[in-house]
């Protein structure tokens, strides 16, 4: 996020769109309730009928896929109705002709044959959202799981700089985190591109600098290969290890089919983990770790607030934590590390971080953890990014075009098919799944299919259907709801006996290599 | 009892709780009064994020395995095949050979140690994790 979750509650208005935020971020979902109860104004685009929906003064339901267009369209409105804000884009941005240029070819009407969304409720959104003084945009993997994920997020940033809604409290970008560490793993460096703090593999005084902290040489300075071109490389036989810390790919990731060709073709999989995970069934050596209660460490959240979790109970049987078996590993392998504890890493982690340098074991016992970027240890950490300027300077917009779904519905397999979480279930419900409460409010998998197309294909609610995609079949619930539209099912991710990702396709965002599980094409048939 | 400060382990919000425990067991959790993050407030998973720490499917030992079945092992047995198997490919093959998944539900110094085992002993960034998934 470049704002902090305290500020929401002092926004005007907030414009929400792939996230599920009730169901997923609770707690943050409720602080916008609370502001919307206060008298902010909610906008909501997302195709389903989210909790949120009941809050949203306006609530537009896209076609699923089509992002970019929507957003082109509200800033086309903002820009031809001069509600745009002139000092802040003079000031602090270029490139706004550019944007100017494409947006002016997505006029209400082009908007409304593309996204669905009525010319008079996108005029609408667009007044609303220049009207309001401090609007903040939240985001999910709703707008970042397509192929276009990178450009929907661009988009957002467009909307946000050309609104002057940046740089300001209670404003900005903000993308809602998943996992309690998915931030922090990405500051860490635990990314093909980037060492800690986004400093670069390819720079060469980069890679000096690690070498003299590391005390190594020849450290490789050619990008690294993403999880999704590891299980291509996998399957393709020139990939022969994989180690896996505490993650499952085979229920996560999209495909599964494929993923499984993947991980048994290589020469060794090591899997790391708290439970043996789908993966984990696969793998040649399977290691046991303790978990988020068996050990110290730092953990970074959505805000980008390092804060610090402590050991309340020892591992069970001869379960280890994570740093203690990778430390063992590396000495096996001719480079000790003398780590002592956790606190240990911590400082050498603000040595080679700036942004973290300021973020010390000291600090963060004190307070409630503190917010990156924290260049020394008198700053008080940030709140909220861009705030007199951009990082690079100027804000460039950079704008996009609508590009349509990877694969879209045709007369074989003619529903789209869109996957996400439930509030009792988490992710691959590895944890969840073994909480008797959770699982007794969400014990199966559940399709949800709009009442006109249930009707037409005689399905009821908990009837048993079959879905199906040019990837697999599963067979699961349905729930008859006018919370998906027409022509769209709703699935999640979290159980093994339907397991979703069988169907989802892996065509993926070219930059960020993000899948597309956000929309694929099924068809949906009741089982006889 | 006794109570510890620590994060909850499921979203992205990071909100600050406190695990109860009695001897080795923890037996509930109660959220952090004064925290900006969650404000005293917690969703039905952090209320109940305790109870999977002792589930009875936890692993326990490292497992190897043998004649296609995972077995029980040890330690000395495991973490030698690990390094063993990995020097040799690395050997035969070259870094590009290897690959490194880290984890979104890890420490921050867990995906620190564990990137830098990547980089600095296998001189490779083939290092991801599943922030795209």
């Amino acid at each position: 996020m470049t704002n902090s979750i305290n500020e929401v509650e002092d926004a005007d208005l907030f414009f929400v769109t792939g996230t599920n935020t009730t169901a997923q971020h609770p707690l943050i979902g409720s602080r916008m309730i609370n502001a919307v109860e206060r008298g902010a104004k909610l906008i909501l685009v997302d195709p389903r009928e989210i909790q949120l929906a009941k809050f949203a003064h306006l609530h537009l339901r896209q076609n699923i896929g089509t992002d970019v267009a929507v957003l082109n369209g509200i800033m086309n409105i903002i820009i031809e109705e001069d509600l745009y804000d002139r000092d802040f884009v003079e000031n602090r941005t270029e490139g706004f002709q550019e944007l100017k240029a494409v947006v002016s070819r997505y006029s209400p009407n082009v908007v409304e044959q593309i996204s669905g969304i009525r010319s008079k409720d996108l005029i609408e959104a667009a007044r609303m959202f220049a009207a309001a003084d401090k609007a903040m945009i939240l985001y999910a993997m709703g707008i970042t799981q397509h192929v276009t994920g990178t450009d929907n997020v661009k988009s957002c940033a467009n909307l946000a700089m050309l609104t002057g809604n940046i740089g300001r409290p209670s404003t900005g970008v903000n993308p809602l985190r998943g996992q309690n560490n998915v931030q922090g793993a990405c500051d860490m460096g635990a990314l093909p591109v980037v060492y800690t703090g986004y400093q670069k593999v390819v720079d060469a005084a980069i890679k000096d600098k690690f070498e003299d902290a590391w005390g190594i040489e020849g450290l490789d300075d050619k990008p690294g290969l993403t999880i999704t071109s590891m299980m291509s490389e996998a399957q393709k036989g020139s990939l022969k290890a994989l180690y896996i810390m505490g993650e499952n790919p085979m229920m996560s990731d999209p495909d599964s089919t494929h993923i499984e060709l993947a991980l048994s073709n290589l020469d060794l999989l090591i899997v790391q983990d708290i439970f043996l995970s789908e993966t984990a069934s696969l793998a040649d050596i399977v290691l046991p770790a303790a978990s988020f209660a068996e050990k110290s460490g730092t953990y970074t959240n959505t805000e980008r607030r390092v804060q610090l979790s402590h050991k309340a109970v020892d591992p069970p049987g001869q379960a280890r934590a994570d740093w203690e078996i990778v430390q063992d590993i590396c000495r096996l392998c001719g480079y000790p590390m003398n780590y002592k504890s956790p606190a240990d890493i911590l400082d050498e982690i603000n040595r080679v971080t700036p942004s973290y340098a300021g973020i010390t074991l000291e600090r963060i016992e004190k307070e409630f953890g503190l917010q990156w970027p924290c260049p020394n240890q008198e700053h008080p950490g940030t709140a909220y990014l861009h705030k007199d300027q951009f990082t690079k300077g100027l804000g460039t917009f950079l704008p996009c075009e609508f590009k349509p779904l990877a694969e879209v519905p045709d007369q074989e397999y003619d529903f789209i098919l869109t996957t996400g979480r439930v509030y009792f279930q988490y992710h691959t419900g590895t944890m969840t799944r073994r909480i008797s409460l959770l699982e007794r409010e969400a014990p199966e998998a559940v399709v949800e299919i709009n009442p006109e197309d249930a009707k037409r294909l005689g399905i009821k609610t908990n009837d048993r259907v079959e879905l199906s995609s040019r990837r697999g079949t599963i067979r699961l619930k349905a729930e008859v709801t006018d919370r998906v539209p027409k022509k769209v099912v709703f699935s999640t991710f979290h159980y093994i006996e339907s397991p979703v990702n069988l169907l989802t396709n892996p065509a993926h965002d070219p930059v960020a290599g993000i899948p597309e599980y956000k929309g694929c094409a099924v068809r949906i048939r009741r089982c006889a | 009892m006794k109570k510890t400060s620590a994060i909850c382990p499921f979203c992205g919000c990071g909100c600050n709780f406190y695990l109860v425990s009695e001897d080795d067991r923890v037996t509930g959790v109660e959220p952090s009064p004064n925290n900006p993050v969650n404000k005293g407030m917690l969703c039905t998973k952090g209320w109940n994020s305790y109870e999977f720490i002792h589930s009875p499917d936890r692993l326990t030992t490292p497992l190897v395995r043998k004649n296609g079945k995972l077995t029980v092992s040890t330690w000395d047995e495991a973490l030698g095949i690990v390094s063993a198997r990995l020097k040799e490919i690395m050997a035969q093959h070259g870094p590009s050979a290897l690959a490194f998944l880290s984890s979104a539900k890890v420490s921050n110094e867990e995906n620190y140690i564990f990137q830098k085992m990547a980089r600095a002993v296998f001189k490779t960034n083939n290092v991801d994790h599943c922030a795209r998934l």
